[in-house]
């Protein structure tokens, strides 16, 4: 801080000089201004009258600004509060569930030692090299034939099992080998000392993990929590696959078919639009620098 | 950290007993931790039935002339693969996957590495222009196609009326109609959403490199381009190297934005925005025929082996350092 105070008036000494920098500015301005235009357009969009929407030229600010394309979108015949709902609990769980078993994991592939111990570790990396495709159809199957759910008998035939349900969304998800490799490598760098002195305490091993493992490694948790909540909030492909009733619809896949269904309720589609962005921008103004921050404790940084 | 309570007591150092060799010392051990399988045991049952499992049943299933529907399905060996192998529309799949990948992933690339150069001083304003580049990256993925299809609107849509009133075009262009520019257009949106992660990717690798080289270039004469090139550069290439790799697999993988912008469209031989996975979901999932997406779901496993092993070849050395 102090050190910042005082190279403060050197460096706007130094700016001064320098024309480049205003063209830097101007640049990235510019840039700016691009990149949030379509962005901001459907924010306006959002609020303008179907008629308005259908005009030309197109209107960047609303002339009579209404609230009605969100309230028609609500009333639109769909179940659109379930939707949301829908997105809220499946991204929710499995965040909540990544958070716990990738982080138990991870925990003993950082700190402890036991037979079998790498091989595991190294399978699961492995994992990490399937696309994902892959496992889609078996999977698909395999949840077809979960006993004693959806109708299904204890062999595991007569309904659809998991499929059409939050099981099926979020069972398969509920680990994953990402979230291990990134809270290993954080947890790799916690000073054994830490663990040691809880141990002395008399704490077991899931003390030691609950109370000085977890709370340390609260920014690689943060970062975590984030980039899984945002895929799975904005999953499409498996709820798509999965999820047959429109009443299990998450709001990313009921969009995708709504405006599939109905193309010319621009005003509708895009009040939709603005509601399934809105949680994720809220999150990332929040969170901007555990965001940033996480892309680099996760090891993209190369 | 400082809610953790920590006592002043320094640890004494024990003594690490070597693991005695032989099945009966392994077996002690496994007994003696038996709390650390315990702590795995849900994460290793959830990968081997949705992991090891289903790529065992999947290949099961590509043997098989699998339809969800039908109750029989015959054992056919190869004929599912023989007939990847012979599918034009598979292999036409796969180059649109590889031009929508190359064709979003590079430009992408650059132009975040070039905001990155632009953003690495000292700035008022980084975290405001990081956040309104970085906007794209955070808008799903689905509403960003949304976006996008509503831009591309032949009648009403953003990018015709900025062309025609710039006189660049003189009639509004069909872009998601278009068999030669429907892919391109999904390319552009495919940059968009891409741009503001390679370049907070590309900050975090400007920053690691040492400022007294370049101190040491000014000093020896070395214009900006010089220093970018001989310094910069060769300095961040593991940086570049792993954001080729990364989203290389993420582009191989596109399925929404074809899934809202054109449905695989527009409509022709093969059609010419179809993505293998758009594709093999069309094969499983609309048609249900299960063993011919699930062989070519190898197919793709196989073609994408050598970039996925790059990437695991990358994680081993994390872990090792």
């Amino acid at each position: 801080m102090a050190a910042g105070a005082v190279a403060r008036p050197a460096a706007r000494a130094r700016r001064r000089v320098r024309p480049g920098r205003v063209l830097r500015y101007a640049i990235l301005t510019v840039g700016g201004v691009l990149f949030v235009a379509p962005f901001l357009y459907m924010v306006s969009s959002s609020f303008q009258p179907l008629s308005e929407i259908f005009s030309y030229p197109p209107q960047w600010i609303p002339t009579n600004p209404t609230l009605d394309n969100y309230i028609g979108f609500f009333r639109s015949g769909h179940q659109i509060g379930r939707w949301i709902l829908n997105s809220t609990i499946t991204a929710g769980s499995i965040t909540a569930a990544q958070l716990f078993f990738s982080s138990l994991m991870a925990y003993t592939f950082a700190k402890r030692k036991f037979p079998g111990r790498d091989l595991f570790f190294f399978l699961l990396l492995a994992t990490m090299m399937l696309p994902a495709p892959v496992t889609v159809v078996p999977n698909y199957l395999i949840l077809k034939v979960v006993p004693l759910f959806g109708g299904n008998n204890l062999g595991g035939v007569g309904g659809h099992g998991w499929l059409d349900s939050y099981w099926g969304i979020i069972v398969p998800n509920l680990v994953n080998g990402f979230g291990i490799f990134l809270l290993r490598q954080y947890m790799k760098s916690i000073p054994d000392e830490m663990l040691d002195a809880a141990r002395i305490d008399g704490a077991g091993h899931f003390r030691i993990y609950w109370k000085v493992v977890l709370p340390l490694s609260r920014p690689a948790l943060a970062a975590l929590a984030i980039f899984t909540f945002q895929f799975w909030w904005a999953a499409l492909f498996w709820p798509l696959i999965v999820v047959s009733s429109p009443q299990l619809y998450t709001l990313p896949l009921g969009l995708a078919l709504f405006q599939e269904q109905n193309r010319t309720v621009w005003n509708l589609i895009m009040a939709g639009s603005v509601l399934a962005s809105l949680p994720l921008i809220v999150v990332f103004l929040l969170f901007q620098r555990q965001f940033v921050r996480g892309i680099s404790v996760s090891g993209l940084k190369g | 950290m400082a809610q953790v309570a920590v006592p002043g007591t320094r640890p004494r150092p024990q003594p690490r007993k070597k693991p005695r060799r032989g099945l009966r010392g392994v077996l002690r051990e496994m007994r003696r931790e038996w709390t650390a399988y315990l702590f795995n045991a849900p994460g290793i049952f959830l990968f081997s039935t949705f992991i090891l499992y289903a790529v065992v049943v999947s290949l099961w299933i590509s043997l098989h002339d699998w339809d969800l529907i039908e109750p029989d399905r015959p054992f056919v060996g190869l004929d599912n693969y023989r007939e990847v192998m012979g599918d034009g529309a598979f292999w036409a799949a796969i180059g649109h996957t590889i031009y929508l990948t190359l064709g979003s992933v590079i430009p992408a690339m650059a132009i975040g590495l070039a905001l990155a150069l632009l953003l690495n001083t000292q700035m008022r304003a980084l975290g405001l222009f990081r956040a309104l580049y970085y906007l794209p990256a955070i808008t799903p993925l689905v509403i960003a196609a949304i976006i996008w299809k509503w831009v591309y609107n032949a009648d009403y849509g953003l990018a015709n009326y900025f062309l025609l009133r710039l006189h660049l075009i003189d009639e509004p262009v069909q872009w998601l109609g278009s068999k030669h520019l429907a892919m391109p257009s999904v390319i552009i949106m495919g940059i968009w959403i891409s741009v503001g992660f390679n370049m907070i990717v590309y900050l975090a690798g400007l920053q690691a490199v040492p400022n007294e080289l370049y101190e040491a270039a000014e000093v020896d004469g070395a214009n900006a381009w010089q220093r970018f090139r001989r310094i910069t550069f060769p300095l961040i290439a593991p940086t570049t190297f792993f954001l080729l790799i990364v989203q290389s697999i993420w582009g191989m993988q596109a399925f929404d934005q074809i899934f809202v912008m054109t449905s695989g469209g527009p409509p022709g031989p093969g059609g010419a925005t179809t993505t293998v996975v758009y594709y093999l979901w069309q094969q499983g999932f609309r048609f249900f025929r299960m063993g011919y997406a699930s062989a070519m779901a190898y197919t793709l496993f196989v073609l994408l082996f050598v970039v996925s092993f790059v990437q695991f070849r990358y994680y081993l050395k994390q872990v090792e350092r």
